[in-house]
Parts: C-alpha cells; structure tokens; sequence
C-alpha cells in the first residue's frame, strides 16, 4: 500500500501538520482548513451590521440613541397598532353609547364588547380600592355579591360610576351621612343598639340588652336605616339584616360605626372616562355574579 | 513547524463537483423516491376534501389564523396538540430505526436537501452535457456559448426555486385562492416574504452549497454517527477484494493485482466528491450511485458485482477471515432495531387510538380564585368557575351543565336562568358559572368540597366532565 492512497497512515506520523496536535485515547484531531464560505458569511454578517445600525436604531449617545434612516420605532408601531385597533372597535362604540343598557346582553358581539373593555378598565381605574377580583375590602364594597347601597341594576350601577359617592366636586354624586352617635347616646344605649342589630342580623348577641337596643334602634336608627333594618337604597343606608358588612359586623365594628360613622368616598368618572369606557365597566361589574 | 513549511491554510475554497451520470438499481431507486416525495410536496395542497360550508376544503391545510390543522379526516384543535407532539417523537423513532439499521439512508435518499440537489445535478446534466462536458465547460473562456448556457441553468434553477417556495405557503391557506392572489399582487406580504426566502435557499442550497450544506451545515450527520453501530450497513469497498488496484494492461502482471482497475468511476459519480476506496468517510451520505457505477464496470471486465457494496463493520473481519458475510436480514434484525420499531409502533397505535376515541366535546374548568368565595346576603356561599366548553363538531349545540356532589351544591348561569349554553360550530364557548352552598349546607361551612361538572350535550346525549373544588368559609 502507498502513502498517498492512504491519508490515515499518514495523519498518525509526528509533527503531521494536518493534525492539531491534540491527542485523545490516540485519537488525534485533523486541523482542516475552514470552508471560505464561512468567511464571507462572516464579512456578510458585519456588513448587513453595519447596514442595519445605519438603518435602524441603534447607537446609544448621551440622550437616547441614533434614530436610524428608516425612523423605525417601536413606540410608533404600538401607537400605530392601537389606532387601528379603537379605528376597529369605533362601530362598536357607537353602538354601546347609543344602546339601552339592558339591550346590551341581547348583542353577543357587544357584550362581549363591553365585558371585554370594562374587564380592562376596572383592572386599570377600579381596582386599587376594589380589587384586581372586586371583591372589595373593608371599607370598600364587594361588588361581587347580590348586596348594593345605592341600587344594583345596569342604571344604578351606571349612575354611581358616572358621578361616584360623596363626592362633593359632583353635584349629582349619591349624598348621605350617618350621623355620629357619640355624643348623642349614652354608652349603655350604644352597647344596647349593636346588640340589636346583631341580633337581626342572625349573630350571637345579649337578648336582654338587644330588646332594651330595639327602642334605641327605633328612636335613632330606623328613619334611615327602616324599622326591620333592610335600609334604604334611595339615600344609601346599608341593609342591616343580611350578612354582608362593609365595616365588620362584629361588636367592635359595629360600636365604632354607631359612635362615629361611616364616609365611604368614590370619584366621579364621568370626567376621567368616555360614556362608552363607563358603560363597559357597568356592564362589566354587573356582570360579576351580583347584578341584578 | 520548521520555518520552510507553508503556514497552514485557514480557509479552503469549495472543490467544483461534476458528478458522471450512472444508471442502475439505486440509481433507479433515487429517481422513483425522487418522483414521489417531489410529487407528494408539490401536488398535496391542491387536493380537495369537502367539510362543509363553514370550514376550508383543502385536504392539508395548517391554518395558523384558525389554529386548526386539517389533514383529511382529521381535525387537530390546538388542544390536541399531542398528537402533532406524537408524530414528531414517531418521526425522530423512525430515523434512529433507518439509521442504525441502514447508516444515513435518510440523507442518501430521501432529505430535500439530497432530493433537490439531485434534481439541479439533472437540469445541470441536461443543459450543459455530461461530466466531461460540464468540466471543459468550467475550464472555458467565457464566450457566447458558455453564457447562453449558464443563464438557461440558472433560470432554470430559479424556476424551480420559485416553484418549490411556492409550493410551500399553499399548505397555510386556500390553495386556488392564494395561486390567484399571487398572480394579481393581492396575497399577503408574509406569502411573497416566505416566497422569496425558500426561493433563495433552494437555489443557492441546490444550486451552489450542495454537499456543503450536509458537510458543515446539518447537525443530522452529527447525530447519526452516535446511532450506528458494527451491525449498521453503509456503503463500503472491499479493499481486500480490490487492492493492489492498478489497471489490467495486456502483459501486466494481472494475477497480483486486485479486482480494482483503477477506472475511478466510482469517484467520478460521487456527489460529494470524495474516493470510497479510502474507507468511511464523513462526507459520505450513502447515496450508492458509486455501487451502481462499479457494478457496472465489475459486469464489463467480467468480475463479480459487489466491489462497492452496502456493508457492515462485522463483514470486514468476517471476510478477511474467508467466511461468508453474514445475510443482510441479520443485520437489520437486532435487539436495537427491534426495540426501535416496537416503540414506534407503540406510539403509532396509541395515536390512533385517541384518534378514535377523542370527545368532539371537551370542557376546561377555571375556577375562579380572586375571591375563593363570595358571601351573599342571605349568608350563603358563592364559588365562581369559568367553564371554557368546545363544540367540535360543524353544527351549532345546546349544551346542558349540571353538576354531582356528596355535598348539596346549586349551580348557576351568568346571563341565563337556565342550565343551558350554545356553544357554535367548530368553536369555544366561555360561561360564567355560579356555584353555590346555603349557610345550612356542609360544603358552607368546609374547607374544600370536591364536585364534577358535567356538560352533556343535548343532542347526542354525548356528555363529558371535569372534576373541581367547592371552597367553604373554611378554607
């Protein structure tokens, strides 16, 4: 056998120079030369580099970065993309601003809609007081539920987000305040009062002092809040009967409620939103389980 | 390295390849494979399947925008994605069974990139003439003839380029109506940006890269060395049988040479440009035609066929030795190639399987966990679930939602007061669900209580479930 006609006898010699030199187990590494092709790949890649930083954004300077020849911005694209975006939903805004409320549900395309965007639009305006889930906390109502201070229909719920809740910038706003009872009632008649309203609200409570509480209640309490303490809607006084409690309904909660009352506050919207953004989230919240 | 020595070369320009034409059995088997995968790419999309007015009729279509992907019969939602996940697995099965059985048969015969390439060698071939032919072509001058010659291959090449980028974006959409488009200018940028990046790598990977893209480009090689084994068959020479080589001239001492003569057709056909003679080699992708050519040369000078041949390791020693090869069958059927397609079939079966068995109703369950639990006025407790149900089938349906417990749960629609939801063709519904426990009830007062929703259509009676939770005031 020749040499020649045998390439693997030859890389085995010492000092081969088409061995790297490296050895493992006696398997030695051929030291081939690299297809040219890969260096003009190579010189390819750093020219369309250059190319594109010419083109395309890219070199950083002391405030912001070269904006490239083709103005290329990803600011701009996403500006871009919401316009066409609220260019398609337009119809469907006009649509919810001239629809009746409770017509919405009957269009699937536009409840969908509306559920959609007011999902979105809570999460943004509503969810710091109300929850990302709207289940509230103390203090700042629950919306999930079937309990509603100033009214649970479409309209009502429209109305309270349109004009908000004490809100003295907003004429139109839902107005009460409970007076504070601290100064009005002896200690005794206070304990009495939230023994009563423990009481008809189906929580442990003293029998004894909750009957001597009822004539307080009646005194004091029932011209807002009704004499079988279901409350009034029409100025806001929360039900007192169910289970539900927007400040706690143990006897601690409810003293401090007597003793000082309550002023729960909502913004006005009506300024901040567009009457389609407030309609979606009415729909939206009355969508939530509670809605009547 | 002593300082006479030539430093050594970095870089290594491509070595022209003008591989000879060659008839013969694997010769014939690479047309016919040829034939048919290139068949199979080009004529697929254009086969029509009818499913109705609301769906596409083409028998393959991925439809990305719908995430569906129609193949025939079968319809694969984007939940089923498993068995796409399935196939892939059969798919890598299949090559570990081919390569340990039969070395790099894959890249050999039926890769796009050995298929197209072969199929620009021919157009090369049938333009410019034969090996030599093409050789004196490349040393000549550039005149008139050799021009005219090159721009014919090469807009013949870019035709075909076009033809296979084309082909490809009619699996994504409708066939006809795309080829329309396409002519008129009106089909989507994406369809002429996809057009135009297959059309360059098809003619720049046929028509010039060719053997460099299976070299230094694909990692398959790579990954195929590790699957074979002293038992894989790959196209080896019988050096035993043909050496001394040299050429059988009248009054040459013919009785101490080889059956080789040195004739070097076997590297004349070779497409990757190496010499089989000197062993395994890694540029090698078992193509045979260097089979067929000594074939042909060994029934010329009346030898024995089989110089070249598909061989395993074990053969070599075994005839060395003087003993018959072991027969072919042997090699293939082993413990790892048995293995190899057990497991395949497995999967293949159990593919089908599901196939049959899969619900054309399906319901996912989200139970809604920002609150756990609402309390209601009257003290009762509320879960909430967003039930996602799937009507797969092509007609709209009612679907009845009811729900089974140990414990006494009610349940609820959004927006509805019925248990009932309609659920379009060929789509997802998403409903609102109300679960609910009075304050008198156990699963109240519980820490979780488990329940199945159960989602019946009301047509087929075909019914379907989900297993959840209940959170009590407990929790």
């Amino acid at each position: 056998m020749s040499d020649d006609k045998h390439p693997e006898e030859q890389i085995l010699q010492e000092g081969d120079p088409n061995t790297t030199g490296h050895v493992w187990d006696g398997i030695k590494e051929f030291d081939n030369p690299m297809p040219r092709w890969w260096l003009w790949t190579f010189y390819g890649c750093i020219v369309w580099a250059v190319i594109y930083t010419v083109l395309y954004p890219a070199w950083p300077l002391v405030n912001g970065a070269t904006a490239g020849l083709l103005g290329y911005s990803t600011r701009a694209e996403v500006a871009e993309e919401i316009a066409t975006f609220d260019a398609v939903n337009d119809p469907l805004r006009v649509q919810l601003e001239s629809t009746e409320l409770a017509d919405v549900s009957s269009d699937a395309e536009l409840h969908n809609f509306a559920v959609q965007g007011g999902g979105a639009i809570f999460r943004t305006w509503c969810a710091q007081c109300h929850g990302s889930g709207a289940a509230g906390a103390v203090g700042y109502p629950n919306l999930l539920d079937d309990d509603w201070l100033w009214g649970g229909t479409l309209d009502d719920i429209h109305y309270t987000i349109s004009h908000g809740i004490r809100n003295e910038e907003d004429l139109n706003a839902h107005y009460s305040q409970m007076t504070a009872f601290d100064e009005i009632l002896s200690d005794e008649e206070i304990d009495a009062v939230v023994a009563y309203v423990r009481n008809i609200s189906g929580q442990e409570a003293d029998a004894t002092l909750a009957s001597t509480g009822e004539t307080v209640y009646l005194d004091n309490c029932a011209s807002c809040h009704l004499d079988d303490g279901t409350g009034d809607r029409f100025i806001g006084a929360p039900n007192l009967t169910d289970a539900i409690w927007l400040y706690g309904g143990d006897e601690a909660a409810l003293e401090q409620t007597v003793r000082y009352a309550r002023f729960g506050v909502m913004p006005s919207w009506q300024n901040r939103l567009s009457e389609s953004e407030i309609r979606s989230v009415a729909i939206y919240v009355h969508s939530l389980g509670g809605g009547e | 390295m002593s300082a006479s020595q030539q430093p050594p070369q970095l870089y290594a320009a491509r070595e022209p390849i003008f591989p000879k034409r060659v008839s013969g059995a694997f010769r014939n088997l690479k047309w016919i494979i040829m034939i048919v995968t290139l068949g199979i790419y080009y004529i697929t999309p254009w086969i029509r399947w009818d499913r109705g007015p609301s769906l596409p009729d083409q028998a393959v279509l991925l439809d990305l925008g719908g995430r569906r992907f129609f193949f025939f019969w079968i319809e694969i939602w984007p939940h089923e994605f498993y068995f796409v996940a399935g196939l892939l697995i059969m798919a890598g099965l299949g090559l570990f069974l081919f390569t340990s059985a039969l070395g790099r048969v894959w890249c050999g015969y039926a890769c796009p990139q050995t298929v197209w390439t072969d199929l620009f060698y021919t157009v090369e071939r049938w333009i410019e003439g034969d090996r030599n032919a093409r050789l004196r072509l490349f040393k000549a001058k550039w005149d008139a003839r050799k021009i005219r010659l090159r721009v014919i291959k090469y807009i013949t090449w870019f035709l075909i380029a076009v033809a296979t980028g084309g082909a490809w974006v009619f699996y994504f959409t409708d066939a006809p109506t795309l080829l329309v488009d396409l002519f008129t200018l009106n089909a989507h940028p994406v369809a002429y940006t996809t057009i135009g990046i297959l059309t360059a790598t098809t003619f720049v990977f046929g028509g010039f890269m060719r053997e460099q893209v299976c070299i230094y480009m694909c990692p398959w090689p790579r990954i195929q060395a590790a699957m074979m084994d002293e038992d894989t068959l790959t196209v080896a020479y019988r050096d035993w049988r043909g050496e001394p080589r040299g050429k059988h001239r009248k009054g040459a001492d013919a009785d101490q040479l080889g059956d080789c003569i040195d004739c070097m057709a076997c590297v004349n056909v070779c497409p990757v440009g190496i010499d089989i003679r000197d062993g395994q080699q890694m540029e090698c992708i078992t193509c045979a035609l260097c089979i067929d050519a000594c074939d042909d040369i060994m029934d010329k000078i009346g030898k024995p066929r089989g110089l070249i041949d598909y061989m395993a390791l074990t053969d070599e020693a075994n005839e060395r030795a003087g003993n018959e090869k072991k027969p072919i069958w042997k090699h293939i059927f082993r413990p790892r190639t048995i293995l190899y397609t057990t497991l395949w079939s497995a999967i293949g079966v159990a593919l089908v399987v599901l196939l049959f068995v899969r619900s054309p109703i399906d319901v996912t369950i989200s139970p809604i966990r920002n609150p756990q639990f609402v309390t209601l006025s009257d003290g009762s407790i509320r879960n909430t679930y967003d039930l996602r149900i799937r009507n797969m089938q092509h007609d709209d349906r009612e679907f009845h939602v009811s729900i089974t417990s140990d414990e006494i749960l009610r349940v609820e629609l959004e927006g509805t007061s019925t248990l009932g939801v309609t659920v379009p063709a060929d789509s997802t519904q998403l409903q609102r669900v109300y679960v609910i426990a009075r304050p008198v009830d156990p699963a109240a007062e519980a820490d979780v209580t488990d329940f199945r929703f159960w989602v019946e259509d009301q047509v087929s009676g075909e019914r379907t479930f989900g297993d959840t939770v209940f959170n009590g005031r407990g929790n």
